[in-house]
């Protein structure tokens, strides 16, 4: 059990340094939102689903409803940061913030 | 009458998680909010669902999820090859396309625009009636759309026709 | 295993600036949102873990909700915001 929480909050790390590095990297806004909206969602519900079962590794009620809160915090990110990518592309589009493209690298 | 009593329910399993007491105060206390917030917003939690069986709508939802999961994994590996990767500006080629959908619930649609938004380097920026609009960041993830998972959200969504 | 939740913790404050890097440089308004979006992702997780090293789980969880809440209500208002205020948006952007 203690394995696997641990594999699952490595894994998560990983993630979080590539969605930061890709945020740093990457040449425009809109690439920069794949890099912010994909990898942070994955890498917090790994990160979290981590922690939620270290939570576990000593078994009672009180320990179980944590865990449970641990994983409604989840399922909420899971929900709310592809929203939050969403709006964010969909304020861009609107104010007409210039997408990079190949084109304009070769000119 | 069906959605208010599905919404106290809802709403009180949720405060019990939340709270963690079980003693008579925290508790009455919490039925008498869940009565206000059913009262005053009983169409907003399951907005648009007048008749349909919940336990379809449930086992969709549990057969797509862990494909969803599945690949949400392997877009994200795909994602950090191109960000790990040196050369990333010669990989990648950002567009904008648009297509129509089949679907017609509107969960069903949001579904598919969070699909979209987690899976391979693809984002969602709009929905308009039944066009979406959809930002790549490859040529290939952005001839993949919509493939194969419009025709699952729409298994998993969609009322058996 | 607190060792690993204390490098954890320490990488993400790491994380954390570099996304700090970010919000400072810009170069649009909507880059700036997008750096503080991801940092309040971060620190829910952060909260959590700084939880488990304090074996006090059950407390940070509660906050660690709040948090999300209101980052993910925030990032909405700011991009709805901007959404309307398309001035801002160009003028930042050179």
């Amino acid at each position: 059990m203690l394995w696997i929480a641990g594999s699952l909050v490595v894994a998560g790390m990983f993630f979080f340094a590539v969605g930061v590095i890709g945020l740093l990297r990457f040449p425009d806004f809109y690439t920069r939102l794949h890099a912010a909206g994909k990898c942070d969602s994955l890498a917090a519900v790994l990160v979290i689903l981590g922690v939620a079962l270290y939570n576990l590794a000593d078994f009672s009620l009180a320990s179980l409803l944590v865990s449970l809160k641990i994983l409604a915090i989840a399922v909420f990110v899971f929900v709310a940061s592809p929203t939050a990518t969403h709006a964010i592309a969909e304020a861009a589009l609107v104010i007409g913030v210039e997408p990079w493209s190949k084109k304009d690298q070769e000119q | 009458m069906a959605t208010k009593i599905a919404t106290f329910v809802t709403m009180l399993l949720f405060w019990v998680l939340l709270s963690g007491m079980f003693d008579a105060f925290h508790l009455s206390v919490g039925v008498l909010s869940c009565l206000l917030v059913t009262l005053f917003s009983h169409e907003l939690l399951f907005y648009g669902d007048k008749k349909r069986s919940w336990l379809h709508g449930t086992l969709g939802v549990v057969r797509y999820f862990p494909w969803l999961f599945w690949q949400i994994v392997v877009a994200n590996l795909q994602v950090a090859y191109i960000v790990l990767h040196p050369r990333m500006l010669d990989l990648i080629d950002p567009r904008l396309i648009r297509f129509k959908t089949f679907l017609k619930r509107p969960i069903a649609k949001v579904a598919l625009a969070q699909s979209i938004t987690l899976t391979p380097g693809t984002i969602t920026v709009n929905i308009d009636e039944d066009q979406f609009t959809v930002y790549a960041l490859t040529r290939s993830a952005a001839e993949s759309l919509p493939g194969e998972m419009e025709r699952r959200v729409g298994k998993a969504l969609e009322p058996a026709s | 295993m607190d060792t690993l939740f204390l490098v954890c913790s320490l990488i993400f404050s790491v994380l954390l600036a570099l996304c700090l890097l970010r919000v400072v440089g810009g170069p649009t308004v909507l880059d700036r949102i997008l750096g503080g979006n991801v940092i309040g992702t971060k620190v829910t997780v952060l909260l959590l873990i700084i939880g488990t090293l304090y074996h006090r789980v059950e407390m940070f969880v509660d906050i660690a909700i709040a948090y999300a809440l209101l980052n993910f209500i925030a990032t909405l208002g700011a991009a709805k915001y901007f959404l309307h205020s398309k001035k801002v948006g160009l003028q930042e952007d050179d």
